[in-house]
């Protein structure tokens, strides 16, 4: 169930970012609602389909974006990876852990892109990515990671009940 | 018969009595009289009725105010249907205008044949610069088709499914278009940056760049049809110890504004690929 949820889940978001939340930018750095939603679900201590999730994520965005083939599947699978390393070492403060696992998660997949973009041979200048596209995206992923983390919570809650031991 | 008298000349009194004070009331000469009587009257008349006006206004006025606030909730429903309506007429507006300048632009170019799309959304990466219209293949959109608006070049079909395609824009960091300058006629390429601004590279040094340009397409190397504007030139550097001049260009098209944009589906962007000479192998 867990798994099979996610395809909508994830379309939805994809969805929403494509249409609306692209169009709302801080200097040239947008939301990514997608990767939120990962990170979100790999912080949640009860759950074990993270992976699956990040799969799923990331064909539907690979399909969707420009960039070259298997960047943003990298970007997603490294950031999914940091926040369930991460799980495990803050699980008293999940809530930390979600901001921590956002902003080294946004860093991971901006510089997988900018990367993938450069060995693709696209000029664009370092400092300018970093200041206009990499810190903004920080901030506003960082903004939208508590809403995000309370959603997701309660879909783990649901998805994954507590076993009430007698 | 003496009492007879006596009531005949009552009654002539009481006529003339009668009749003297309607003459003097016509008169006005009783007006005084007539003030003073009646004052009373007219005080105590007064007093009733306020005091019945009062109390009527007491016993009617919560359903005075039931319906006030009924008829006042319909209205302001009335009046958040008439905003709603507003808003989808002025939208409906800003899209007429929007199609209308299309159809005239089309019909300036009629060599080319167009299909018109809106724009449904953008690439969710922010270092490139994609926008997703809802046209396809289902559509007759190929691979590499110019796509422009009345304004201008706005940049080429990049990929394409049955019901959706994606254009890239001529702000995309990857665009690289063949251009030529208006009035000296000379060439360059443009470049795009994930910034919207667009850089004019390799102009020749022996080239006469003026603030104010015109930039068109080139039609060189077959990718997108000549003579379609592009942007004017804002600044240029030109050093001497380069090997060509840079310029700045402010594209024509509003890409935070884009809408609805025409596809020209009778253009095929050549491959020009066979034809470039390979160096020879060692």
């Amino acid at each position: 169930m867990a798994i099979v949820i996610a395809l909508p889940i994830l379309s939805f978001l994809l969805v929403l970012q494509s249409a609306v939340f692209s169009r709302i930018v801080l200097l040239k750095g947008t939301a990514d609602l997608v990767l939120i939603a990962l990170i979100a679900w790999a912080v949640q201590k009860r759950v074990k389909t993270a992976w699956y999730w990040c799969i799923i994520g990331g064909l539907l965005v690979s399909y969707v974006s420009a960039l070259p083939l298997g960047a943003v599947f990298i970007g997603y699978i490294l950031a999914v990876g940091f926040a369930l390393i991460l799980r495990q070492q803050v699980w008293q403060v999940p809530i930390l852990a979600m901001f921590i696992a956002t902003i080294v998660g946004t860093i991971l997949v901006q510089m997988v892109a900018y990367a993938s973009l450069r060995i693709s041979g696209t000029g664009i200048p370092f400092w300018q990515s970093i200041n206009l596209i990499l810190i903004p995206s920080i901030l506003i992923n960082t903004v939208l990671a508590i809403p995000f983390y309370a959603l997701f919570n309660d879909l783990a809650k649901w998805l994954y009940p507590e076993v009430l031991e007698v | 018969m003496k009492s007879t008298s006596i009531s005949s000349f009552q009654l002539i009194f009481v006529i003339l009595v009668i009749g003297g004070l309607i003459a003097l009331a016509l008169g006005g000469y009783l007006a005084p009289v007539i003030r003073v009587v009646l004052d009373p009257f007219v005080s105590v008349q007064t007093w009733i009725s306020t005091r019945y006006q009062t109390i009527q206004d007491y016993i009617t006025a919560p359903q005075d105010i039931i319906r006030l606030r009924t008829r006042n909730l319909e209205l302001e429903a009335e009046v958040s249907r008439l905003q709603s309506e507003i808003i989808d007429l002025k939208q409906q507006i800003v899209e007429t205008r929007i199609l209308s300048a299309l159809v005239e632009f089309a019909r300036i170019h009629p060599e080319y044949r167009y299909v018109a799309a809106s724009a449904i959304g953008q690439d969710p990466s922010p270092f490139v610069k994609y926008v997703i219209i809802n046209r396809g293949s289902d559509d007759d959109l190929r691979r590499g088709m110019p796509v422009v608006t009345q304004q201008g070049l706005v940049g080429r079909i990049a990929a394409v499914t049955s019901s959706a395609a994606r254009v890239q824009l001529i702000t995309d960091p990857a665009s690289s278009i063949n251009v030529k300058l208006e009035p000296s006629g000379a060439q360059a390429v443009l470049l795009g940056s994930f910034t919207g601004d667009l850089s004019l590279e390799m102009i020749p040094q022996s080239a006469s760049v003026q603030i104010g340009d015109l930039v068109l397409t080139s039609g060189l190397g077959g990718n997108f049809p000549g003579d379609i504007l592009v942007g004017q030139i804002t600044s240029v550097r030109r050093r001497e110890t380069d090997l060509s001049q840079t310029a700045v260009v402010q594209p024509v098209v509003d890409f935070s504004k884009l809408q609805i944009m025409l596809i020209i589906t009778n253009f095929r962007p050549l491959d020009i690929g066979p034809l470039v000479p390979t160096p020879a192998a060692p």
